[in-house]
């Protein structure tokens, strides 16, 4: 009997590893600044060029920064998802816009819609470097301290929203 | 004839004026300089043939032409010009984008399956062949005729034969 059924369970366990293995996205590389400092920049800002956002201005409340460009595909996809957010009041919306030409974007968020409460240009991908950003776009949830909580590889979904996002928002609200 | 023959030849000085006037080198693009300083090529060369690209993973950013693999590929230039070790710059790039960007990963707690499973796979492997070899030679040995019935089989084995015989 033990002579079946050791295949069997052999079977058993490698079919269990690889349907885990089929629901995992290589995509999803999760990030190593997950609970530590949101690295500090200063930029100029892509509706007044001579005026600089340093990301310490943001020291004592939640905010979210997304980086997009008005070359991301993707970026389509999530934005009507943010104007909805930042009309709502729930929490300010950044936008990093990330290796893009100012005029460009400045039409791209006319035509969509700009849920910034300021943009600010990264036109050499610097500052996207630091942030590890490896594909737009990318939305990062920081805390009233400067910590990173929270990374949102890919277009902000209305599933990512409700479940994760938006009650990590409450709850690091209410922290001091 | 001889009207059809200097028209051949307007089309020949025509066609070689032309190439001399738009050489076809010009057309093509000229290759970008790879870099001023060979020696920080081939350092920057030399680390990120180990390092993946975070967009084609199956690459390496030594061969990757995305344009996140550029950026980090001026990022260490940079950082070799700043005279930063290579320790430091492959750690400057774990903080940002995780071991994973690693493709010879770290020992450390999470990844002593990653080194030691094939030879723990092995070593498992190997006990159970032992284990099974020894059992069989035991079964084989425990198997023996006794004298009656060897002398069974001969005759069998040999009534066989004269039945062939015939």
């Amino acid at each position: 009997m033990m002579r079946y059924l050791m295949p069997l369970a052999i079977f058993m366990v490698l079919a269990v590893f690889l349907l885990v293995g089929l629901t995992l996205n290589p995509r999803q590389v999760p990030s190593p600044l997950i609970d530590k400092p949101a690295p500090k920049f200063q930029l100029n800002q892509l509706h007044e060029p001579d005026k600089i956002m340093s990301s310490e201005d943001n020291l004592g409340k939640v905010w979210m920064l997304n980086v997009w460009a008005s070359w991301c595909v993707a970026c389509r996809d999530e934005h009507p998802l943010l104007v909805q957010l930042a009309n709502s009041g729930i929490i300010p919306i950044y936008g990093l816009n990330y290796k893009d030409e100012r005029n460009t974007a400045l039409q791209w968020l006319k035509r969509y819609g700009d849920p910034y409460a300021i943009s600010i240009v990264d036109t050499d991908g610097k500052v996207g470097i630091n942030y590890g950003v490896y594909g737009v776009p990318e939305t990062y949830v920081i805390d009233k301290q400067g910590i990173i909580r929270h990374k949102q590889i890919g277009p902000v979904t209305v599933d990512s929203l409700e479940k994760t996002i938006l009650p990590l928002i409450k709850e690091l609200q209410k922290q001091a | 004839m001889m009207r059809q023959f200097s028209d051949v030849v307007k089309v020949t000085i025509f066609v070689f004026v032309l190439f001399s006037v738009f050489p076809l080198s010009t057309w093509a693009k000229e290759a970008i300089p790879v870099a001023e300083d060979p020696d920080i090529e081939k350092r920057m060369l030399a680390l990120t043939v180990d390092l993946r690209c975070l967009v084609c993973q199956n690459e390496s950013i030594a061969d990757s032409r995305a344009e996140f693999s550029n950026d980090i590929r001026r990022e260490i230039r940079e950082q070799i010009k700043d005279n930063k070790t290579d320790k430091e710059i492959v750690q400057f790039l774990v903080d940002r984008y995780g071991d994973f960007v690693l493709y010879n990963p770290p020992m450390k707690p999470t990844t002593i399956l990653l080194w030691f499973g094939p030879a723990i796979l092995f070593a498992i492997g190997l006990g159970s062949l032992i284990v099974y070899l020894k059992r069989r030679r035991l079964q084989i040995e425990d198997v023996s005729l006794s004298q009656e019935q060897l002398k069974e089989a001969e005759a069998l084995l040999n009534e066989d034969k004269k039945g062939k015989n015939v």
